[in-house]
């Protein structure tokens, strides 16, 4: 008989080894955080050092950067795997596909989605965020990022088998970013202006809540379609 | 219902608008050597991926156990080793992380990491990413698996691929051990198979046109 092994190894072990991989292959982990910290210091340069301006326009500013670096480190979730053949065999895996799945979107969210989330506040200084944003600013990229991590799993396991996926990657997963998008920034927006913003809150953690549970599925089924 | 490990019932390929093979089926008992013969572009290759799953035929399915390996893909997928084109080693794990991982996600266990890649020759290379060893090396990190396998069912898309010659006699060796086990073995090779020969059944595919 085979040796079977938990569902807690069979994730613990997937998420060491796509972190592993990623810190011997330091490039995957700095090229989004060094994109938004670019694509963040040159909208003060180009709009010119006004505070209230900058002020006005950092919610959005912050978080269109975040969207676009997580849909640029997204190709490699799946490309690399895809080319050396790790894929086939975690497919082929008796192990359950959501729960390695699971594994590898909860990599990419680490290496990804917290870097940004750390540095998040410092750039805030350079926009002149409102004092009382801070926090939410934290909460709601705490709570955002990993629901871009998770839905954009779906579309690059969609495009993994093609070979220029890039432009459709886009436009499959964009449209649905725009929730996440338009809740965070109100929930900053409204921070600001010292209103409350749990209800914004409320229906980004609906969101994580709704990912975390169905997209693992729909990212397996999706990586099934595309090695056919 | 016969003891066939695997049958494959009315397959029918079709790629690019090109039939592929029609209604092709045939059992895999236990202890069979089957070899996968055919010009490039017959559809070996195709052949293999629909038995372990990978692919959907056209019509027909692959039965494991009575029943359609898409309803049994677990327990399916406890018994069947895959092997691909692609060796399915990262070049960023060194050759002992890659068949620890392997060897653990398909459910086998090894005690002695050490051992399972010195018998592939690969001793003094164990600490070595995969990405400075040579093809054929990163291929024998991949073929160390099935010397730890439990898997009955074993399919190679061309195991021999970059292997030198002492190597594949080795390989050879270890089918017919895995066969007299009461495993089977199906591949796809462009080599004569030496040992094992008389026990050797083929299936050919042929390059239609249409």
């Amino acid at each position: 008989m085979t040796h079977p092994i938990s569902y807690w190894q069979t994730f613990s072990n997937v998420l060491k080894r796509d972190l592993k991989v990623a810190v011997r292959n330091k490039g995957d982990i700095f090229n989004p955080l060094v994109f938004f910290v670019i694509v963040i210091t040159l909208f003060p340069l180009a709009i010119g050092s006004d505070p209230q301006i900058l002020t006005r326009i950092a919610p959005g500013v912050i978080w269109v950067a975040a969207l676009l670096s997580a849909l640029l480190s997204l190709e490699r979730l799946f490309k690399n795997d895809y080319n050396d053949g790790s894929l086939e065999q975690m497919l082929l895996s008796p192990q359950p596909l959501f729960i390695m799945v699971f594994g590898k979107v909860l990599a990419h969210w680490i290496l990804t989605g917290i870097p940004i989330i750390i540095i998040a506040p410092l750039l805030a200084v350079l926009l002149h965020l409102e004092q009382a944003a801070y926090t939410a600013l934290i909460v709601t990229l705490l709570l955002g990022t990993p629901v871009l991590s998770l839905i954009g799993a779906i579309g690059v396991a969609l495009t993994v088998g093609i070979k220029k996926g890039g432009v459709l990657l886009s436009l499959l997963v964009l449209p649905l970013y725009i929730p996440v998008l338009i809740f965070a920034t109100g929930a900053i927006e409204a921070a600001a202006l010292g209103m409350p913003y749990a209800g914004h809150l409320a229906i980004i953690a609906a969101l994580l809540a709704g990912a975390l549970t169905l997209t693992p599925f729909a990212i397996g089924a999706a990586l099934r379609v595309s090695t056919n | 219902m016969s003891n066939a490990l695997l049958s494959a019932n009315a397959l029918t390929c079709i790629r690019e608008d090109r039939i592929l093979f029609d209604q092709l089926s045939f059992d895999i008992m236990p202890g069979d050597l089957l070899q996968i013969e055919g010009p490039n572009g017959a559809g070996k290759t195709s052949l293999l991926r629909i038995l372990a799953g990978l692919s959907r035929p056209y019509d027909g399915q692959v039965e494991y156990a009575g029943a359609s390996i898409e309803r049994e893909r677990d327990a399916f997928y406890e018994n069947l080793l895959y092997l691909g084109h692609l060796a399915g080693v990262k070049g960023e794990l060194t050759a002992q992380e890659n068949l620890a991982f392997n060897l653990t996600m398909h459910g086998d266990q090894c005690n002695d990491l050490d051992a399972a890649l010195a018998t592939v020759n690969l001793t003094g290379f164990e600490d070595a990413l995969a990405s400075h060893l040579s093809a054929g090396q990163n291929r024998r990190i991949a073929l160390a698996r099935l010397w730890q396998s439990e898997a009955k069912i074993w399919i190679l898309d061309e195991p021999f691929t970059a292997i030198d010659k002492a190597g594949v006699n080795e390989l050879e060796t270890l089918f017919v051990k895995h066969i007299d086990n009461g495993g089977a073995v199906i591949l796809t090779s462009h080599q004569d198979i030496q040992l094992g020969a008389d026990r050797l059944k083929r299936i050919t595919l042929d390059y239609n046109f249409y």
